[in-house]
């Protein structure tokens, strides 16, 4: 037990293994080396949920950094016909570890990772989650799985004793039987997965409890901002649907290293079978990259037009309904792959019914919009950009599930620019915009609203020239993950990688001011925007070590502004 | 330790000023509720990662596989099964006991059931360890030739040798499985096909099979992983007891690890039947 003090949590502490802290801080006080280590155990030792979130958020920046350079080495890659600057053999490592990385280091963990860990606790009014050794062993798990993953690039051999490049190809959704053959390290990177799959289902693990058991007094199921459905309904399919992935990708581990059959149609498996079993998890997967981006954004729209969210229940049933749904339309994925025409119409009908929850959520942040007093300040122009790409993604994916489009366009680019509006428009945008929203309060200072909003005008007409180009070049019939094209599509590819660099020197902007006003920016106050929810409300700013400096009361709902009619 | 308000206190502004003095929380207060629900969770996950396999081994039983894995289910020893099946049951059995003993205060029975509880799980690896190694014994194994023959054919074998074993130190002769006699010396051909049935090296197996057996030692591996996960947890419990850490006041613990014993038990209540009485 300890008394709440006026200190930041920057300037305090919770760790695990106190007596070692203890020892290295009494050796630090003549030793600058020992105070260096003390000063790491804060944070590589903290059970604090806001010191995780800021350890998350900077491995994730660090995966995306890199595996925004990998997406560019394959524009680049593309900007002529034939062969460039890297083989087809260098090409297929470069574009399975874009994808890697991106999905399973950046996306999936992505919000719920970063703001879940940081805000969850404060804004249902918590002194922290409910395991937070858990916590802190969810992002150890994390960081094994990346550096299995980083090593995989560089350890083994091609198998006649030469060493040579062997980082994993085949791409990241590690299809039997390629994966199976394949002699580059896919093993090592499916054993990475497998472990950051276990991160995330103790992460969701920990929020739903969190959720169930610790909201303050006063706060009741429809008390709690949206952004917390979100987290929850996450939370949920992170839990539940995790597990087959894990199992999944085990197998073909087990498979490669004793080879029992289970995947290979060499030896009487059923390779569809892996596909199977590989969407009902990937599927929902994409619904654990979106949701919590659809709460942030809620939360954000609802503060910058200061009205009560349009329609707050059917946006929490919707949020519910789409975790549930999801469950239901995994084979739309596998249209081509061999399916009974029953089957494909069934998984058809479903898809084009998860799109119903989704299309509901739109209009309820439209008619939040409507007669809200709309102030466009960074977060909000990010989080427009979110609905605004989402559309797009979510109009370019019913398209993709009507069974003849999508036998047409199946792997080709235009499927690569839907995957990319609604992964990279829809979850990272949001985070974007999450992360301009929040800063202020988990670094107590302000950005630079000029750079951000260059910043993002480079990167918003970047991105849809980028994705954009890839559906038109996929509806002119270039198929995806190919090293070499045929000329007539030299341009379009052209235009994609001169969208590219814009998005990447908008990119460069916003992490550039965010990163410099952490030490230039001006002291922000605590509630910069005038937000209701209790991390605006009642926590400083940074917030203290357990979070309030007195115990949090529920007064007024999250979304009550004043003079609302509700 | 302050007290939380109620919904009558949040309006009661008097009230409220005179709290916030001296307001901290109690972040040393362990959640039992909390905790019991996070294990729940915690289950829930194990029950969907062998409910994916026990998916796919529902698609290859009612699939084209249906009479080849009833063949091949026939090599399983029943009788090992059951006993092992016996063995579990009790387990759970002898768990529950120590949670009610803890319960009720008695620290040697606790340690007494807890001890049984861990000797009955090692008694089932044991049973395992001699159905897995009798199953070797006839050559059915993961990677074995005859798994590779289900793969390449018999005529590719040194094929197969080439491509799979070469690197990894195994002459040609060992990886076939050449059979020698009791001196030593190989035997031939006609020694060869008087062995019987199960021994015979190059007895091949048809792809259901293989499957069957590859989805057999995959879910009985992972489940006695399981397992021995939960023997790590019990001896943790029964250290934990001893030292007097865990008592009847947070017997949470304890309760805990029931719960996920009696799931590693449930699970096997499934495969038993899959697996061993399918023929």
């Amino acid at each position: 037990m300890s008394t709440a003090s006026a200190k930041s949590f920057y300037e305090d502490k919770a760790v695990i293994l106190e007596g070692l802290y203890n020892y290295w801080e009494e050796l630090g006080k003549n030793n600058s080396f020992f105070r260096k280590l003390a000063r790491l155990h804060t944070w590589v030792g903290s059970t604090d949920h806001k010191r995780i979130g800021i350890l998350y958020l900077i491995s994730m920046l660090t995966f995306f950094a890199v595996g925004v350079s990998l997406g560019f080495t394959i524009r680049l890659e593309w900007f002529y016909p034939g062969e460039q600057f890297i083989n087809a053999r260098v090409y297929n490592s470069v574009f399975t570890l874009h994808g890697i990385i991106m999905i399973f280091l950046f996306v999936i963990p992505g919000i719920p990772a970063i703001f879940g860990n940081f805000f969850l606790p404060i804004v249902i009014g918590a002194a922290d989650v409910s395991f937070p050794r858990l916590n802190l062993a969810s992002w150890y798990m994390f960081m094994t799985g990346a550096f299995l993953a980083a090593i995989s690039l560089f350890v083994g051999s091609t198998g006649d004793g030469s060493l040579t490049f062997v980082a994993p190809d085949g791409g990241w959704t590690f299809y039997a039987p390629y994966s199976l053959q394949s002699n580059s390290n896919v093993g090592l990177a499916v054993f990475a997965a497998f472990i950051l799959g276990f991160s995330s289902i103790f992460t969701g693990l920990n929020f739903i409890t969190t959720i169930h058991r610790m909201r303050v007094e006063g706060m009741g199921w429809y008390d709690m901002p949206l952004f917390v459905w979100g987290l929850y309904a996450t939370s949920w399919i992170q839990v539940l649907a995790t597990p087959v992935i894990g199992i999944t990708l085990a197998l073909i581990g087990i498979e490669r290293l004793f080879g029992v059959g289970i995947f290979d149609a060499a030896m009487g498996g059923d390779p569809v079978l892996y596909q199977h079993m590989f969407w009902i998890y990937s599927h929902p997967a994409v619904y654990v990259m979106v949701i919590p981006g659809m709460g942030v954004v809620s939360e954000i729209i609802a503060v910058f037009s200061q009205r009560t969210i349009f329609g707050y229940k059917s946006m929490v049933f919707s949020m519910m309904g789409i975790a549930f749904v999801g469950y239901f339309v995994w084979a739309h994925h596998m249209f081509t792959s061999g399916m009974t025409e029953t089957s494909m119409i069934v998984f058809s009908f479903l898809t084009f019914f998860v799109a119903v929850p989704t299309a509901v959520k739109v209009f309820n942040w439209l008619a939040t919009l409507y007669k809200g007093s709309i102030q466009l300040d960074p977060p909000m122009i990010w989080a427009l950009s979110f609905v605004f790409l989402f559309s797009i993604g979510g109009f370019t994916g019913l398209a993709l599930g009507m069974i003849n489009i999508d036998i047409a366009v199946h792997d080709t680019l235009y499927v690569v620019g839907h995957f990319h509006y609604t992964m990279f428009g829809g979850g990272a945008v949001s985070l974007f915009a999450g992360l301009h929203y929040w800063y202020p309060k988990m670094f107590g200072r302000m950005y630079n609203f000029f750079y951000a909003y260059v910043g993002w005008a480079l990167f918003f007409v970047g991105f849809n020239t980028l994705y954009g180009s890839m559906l038109v070049a996929g509806i002119m019939g270039m198929p995806r993950r190919y090293h070499d094209y045929l000329p007539e599509f030299t341009t379009i590819h052209q235009i994609g990688t001169v969208g590219s660099v814009i998005m990447i020197f908008g990119l460069i902007i916003v992490f550039g001011n965010l990163f410099i006003s952490l030490f230039s920016g001006k002291k922000a106050e605590d509630n910069p925007w005038m937000g209701k929810t209790l991390e605006w409300d009642q926590a400083s700013t940074p917030p203290v070590l357990f979070n309030f400096k007195k115990q949090p009361r529920i007064n007024h709902g999250p979304y009550d502004y004043e003079g609302e009619w509700v | 330790m302050s007290s939380i308000a109620t919904a009558n206190e949040v309006n009661n502004q008097d009230h409220l000023e005179e709290e916030e003095e001296d307001f901290h929380f109690d972040h040393n207060h362990t959640d039992y509720e909390g905790a019991k629900l996070g294990v729940w969770l915690f289950l829930f996950t194990e029950l969907v990662l062998f409910g994916a396999m026990f998916l796919a081994l529902f698609v290859y039983t009612t699939g084209e596989y249906g009479a080849e894995f009833h063949e091949a289910g026939k090599s399983l020893k029943v009788m090992m099964g059951a006993g092992n099946t016996l063995v579990l049951l009790t387990s759970s059995l002898t768990m529950v006991y120590a949670i009610t003993a803890l319960q009720k205060g008695s620290k040697y029975l606790t340690l007494l059931w807890l001890g049984l509880t861990i000797a009955l799980a090692l008694a089932f690896m044991v049973v395992k360890y001699f159905e897995w190694t009798g199953k070797f014994k006839h050559h059915i194994y993961p990677a074995h030739l005859s798994f590779m023959e289900a793969k390449y054919g018999p005529s590719d074998l040194s094929k197969v040798w080439d491509k799979e074993f070469k690197d990894s130190g195994t002459t040609l002769k060992e990886f076939n499985h050449v059979p020698v006699t009791a001196a030593g010396v190989e035997m031939s051909p006609e020694e060869v096909k008087a062995l019987p049935e199960g021994d015979y090296p190059h007895h091949r197996y048809t792809k259901g099979q293989v499957v069957f057996f590859g989805m057999y030692f995959a879910m009985t591996g992972l489940h006695g992983f399981h397992v021995i996960i939960g023997v790590l947890l019990l001896l943790w419990m029964v250290f934990e007891v001893a030292k007097g850490t865990v008592t009847s006041e947070n017997y949470g613990y304890v309760e805990n690890v029931g719960l996920y014993w009696h799931l590693v038990d449930l699970i096997w209540i499934y495969l038993f039947p899959l697996f061993y009485l399918v023929a």
